[in-house]
């Protein structure tokens, strides 16, 4: 089974969230990059697909040259080959129109991809891809079987679980707990220093929505805090303060 | 012009999360037209009416009484087409993103989801979107003339003016190609408040010790009116489902009132709550992170502060 894998290059989920240049670009000062949470999740349960059934995992991403060490940490985890279309990855339709088109002729049986990314948590882009190849696209996917041609998934609905089946190929964008996240071993970093990693140039697409400029929360007040004694006071102040009660 | 929305309904009900939307809708000015799938009364969907739509478009095909997502698509578009809508706006639900998305490909239009407040149409056409899981917000330009705004939860309050909306049966032609897709069971709590949903939510982190415990925390819940939530590893460990976590990596609420309990308030958590209007951390540990984002701090046992607040709020009921 040929199994394509789309993993973002995201701020480390403690990260702290700052903007430079006037609120117009991320502060990538100090931070940490990481795959995806939920693309790592993806990942590794493409992983175990290829080891108990034989095939390939290629990783793909959508970026400029910095997300190639994120990349590479996929290739250690276990992934074949590597592809990265080189372009800033703005627009979800931009990028889901990259990765369509990379894909309608690669020939992939299952295409991979996180829920959301924690950095534009659009949610978008899988189901942009399923519509662009004529494909189904299902997420949040919990569980994902393979037998033959057919695929029993699970996916999460508000409150619980539905269960699917639907045959290959289609687009699965997952999250826990589909498998374990896996932590890269020395021979997995070793090998992946000499794994293909092909640069490809973006394709024209349409670039939907444009950012205009960054805003933080206003900032929170002080806590007020209440005697464990007198829970009385606490709720006074959410019924006549709070006023949610 | 006019301008569709996508109406859920639940059990009979159409969502407020999809009331929400209507009144969104209402806020930008022009008519607003609803469209809504499956098996719910012709009166519950008037209530959309009320929320600020003048017309409801009802499909009623068999074919669409389980969610299939590219079935729905198709129903989208057909009605974006027959209304003349150049303007789609649906509330974030494990139904309506996926539906969206589909959309957007299909018709090259703009789609930006978590928006957060009403578009800015002074010079263009701005939205200010939640983006970093809440920790900040993207003010963006949708350039194309379609556009499609996913809204989180309390973008806008909800209006109601009592009027009413018609309901028109509006048919649909489904391929097969839609139907790829074997929606075999589902696993649902009913009758519960779900989560995504509420307006008031309590949740319990590892400090509860086990999930022999929750009584308590389902007792102050149930008096509260409020939805149950927990913290990762309390669901990694089985203690509650994994449908009610919260945090990055889960559900992300945004209810009127947030009780944390026994949750430290990592930061990762604090990414699923921090668009809560009011936040109450009750935690044995004064120096635990999550009091820094609360409004009402209680430093204390929860096995002894809980039970106490319930019964506090049962008199302050009575
Ligand atoms: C990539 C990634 C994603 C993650 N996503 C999420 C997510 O989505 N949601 C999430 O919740 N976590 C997430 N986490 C985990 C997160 O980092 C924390 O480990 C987790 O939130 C801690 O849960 P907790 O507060 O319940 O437990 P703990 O950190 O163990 O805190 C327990 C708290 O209970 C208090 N306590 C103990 N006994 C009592 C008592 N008797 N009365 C009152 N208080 C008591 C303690 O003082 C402590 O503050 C993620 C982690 C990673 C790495
Ligand atoms: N720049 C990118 N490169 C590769 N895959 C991406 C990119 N952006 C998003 N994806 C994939 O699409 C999923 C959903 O992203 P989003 O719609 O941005 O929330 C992510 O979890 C990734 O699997």
């Amino acid at each position: 089974m040929k199994i394509l894998v789309c993993i973002t290059h995201v701020p480390d989920t403690t990260a702290k969230i700052s903007f430079t240049d006037n609120d117009t670009k991320f502060d990538a000062n100090g931070v940490q990059f990481i795959i995806g949470p939920y693309d790592d999740y993806a990942l590794a349960r493409a992983v175990e697909l290829k080891e108990a059934s034989g095939g390939s995992v290629t990783v793909l991403n959508v970026g400029t040259a910095e997300t190639e060490p994120t990349i590479r940490k996929a290739l250690a985890i276990g992934a074949d080959d590597a592809i990265r279309i080189n372009a800033e990855p703005t627009d979800s339709m931009f990028v889901a129109q990259q990765i369509a088109n990379h894909a309608k002729d690669g020939g992939y049986d299952l295409i991979m991809m996180g829920r959301e990314s924690i950095d534009f948590n659009g949610g978008m882009v899988h189901g942009m891809v399923g519509e662009l190849l004529g494909m189904p696209a299902i997420s949040p996917v919990m569980q994902l079987d393979i037998e033959g041609e057919t695929a029993k998934l699970a996916r999460e609905i508000e409150g619980g679980k539905e269960y699917l089946e639907l045959s290959l190929p289609f687009v699965a964008g997952c999250q826990e707990p589909i498998a374990e996240w896996k932590i890269p071993n020395m021979r997995g970093i070793m090998s992946a220093r000499s794994k293909k990693l092909e640069v490809i140039e973006p394709t024209d697409a349409t670039e939907a929505a444009t950012l205009e400029k960054y805003e933080m929360p206003p900032a929170k007040g002080e806590v007020k805090m209440i005697d464990a004694d007198n829970v009385e006071e606490l709720v006074q102040l959410l019924k006549n303060e709070a006023k949610v009660l | 012009m006019a301008i569709l929305v996508f109406i859920e309904h639940a059990e009979g009900v159409v969502k407020k999360s999809s009331l929400e939307a209507v009144s969104y809708a209402a806020a930008m000015g022009d008519e607003v037209i609803g469209l809504a799938v499956g098996s719910i009364d012709e009166g519950a969907l008037k209530a959309a009416g009320n929320a600020g739509a003048s017309k409801v478009l009802h499909v009623t095909d068999e074919k669409l009484e389980k969610g299939i997502i590219q079935a729905y698509a198709q129903v989208i578009n057909q009605a974006m087409e027959s209304t003349g809508a150049e303007i789609l706006v649906l509330a974030k639900s494990s139904l309506g993103d996926p539906v969206a998305a589909r959309v957007a490909a299909k018709q090259g239009a703009g789609f930006v989801s978590n928006v957060s407040d009403l578009p800015d149409t002074s010079n263009g056409f701005k939205v200010k979107r939640s983006i970093y899981t809440g920790k900040a917000f993207a003010n963006v330009e949708i350039k194309t003339d379609k556009k499609i705004l996913g809204l989180k939860k309390n973008a806008v309050e909800l209006k109601t003016d009592g009027s009413e909306a018609t309901v028109e049966k509006f048919d649909v032609l489904l391929s097969d190609d839609s139907f790829k897709v074997t929606i075999t069971s589902q696993d649902k709590a009913t009758g519960e408040i779900l989560l995504p949903e509420a307006e008031l939510v309590v949740s319990g982190g590892r400090g509860m010790k086990g999930p022999e415990n929750w009584g308590m925390i389902e007792e102050l819940a149930k008096t509260l009116g409020a939805a149950t939530g927990c913290s990762k590893p309390v669901s990694d460990m089985g203690w509650r489902p994994h449908h009610e976590h919260v945090g990055q990596t889960g559900v992300k609420v945004s209810p009127q009132l947030y009780v944390a309990i026994g949750i430290s308030g990592a930061i990762q958590h604090l990414a699923g709550v921090n668009s809560s209007k009011n936040i109450v951390v009750i935690n044995k540990d004064p120096e635990a992170p999550f009091f820094a984002a609360a409004d009402y701090g209680i430093v204390g046992d929860a096995f002894e502060v809980v039970p106490k607040l319930t019964e506090a709020l049962k008199a302050a009921q009575n």
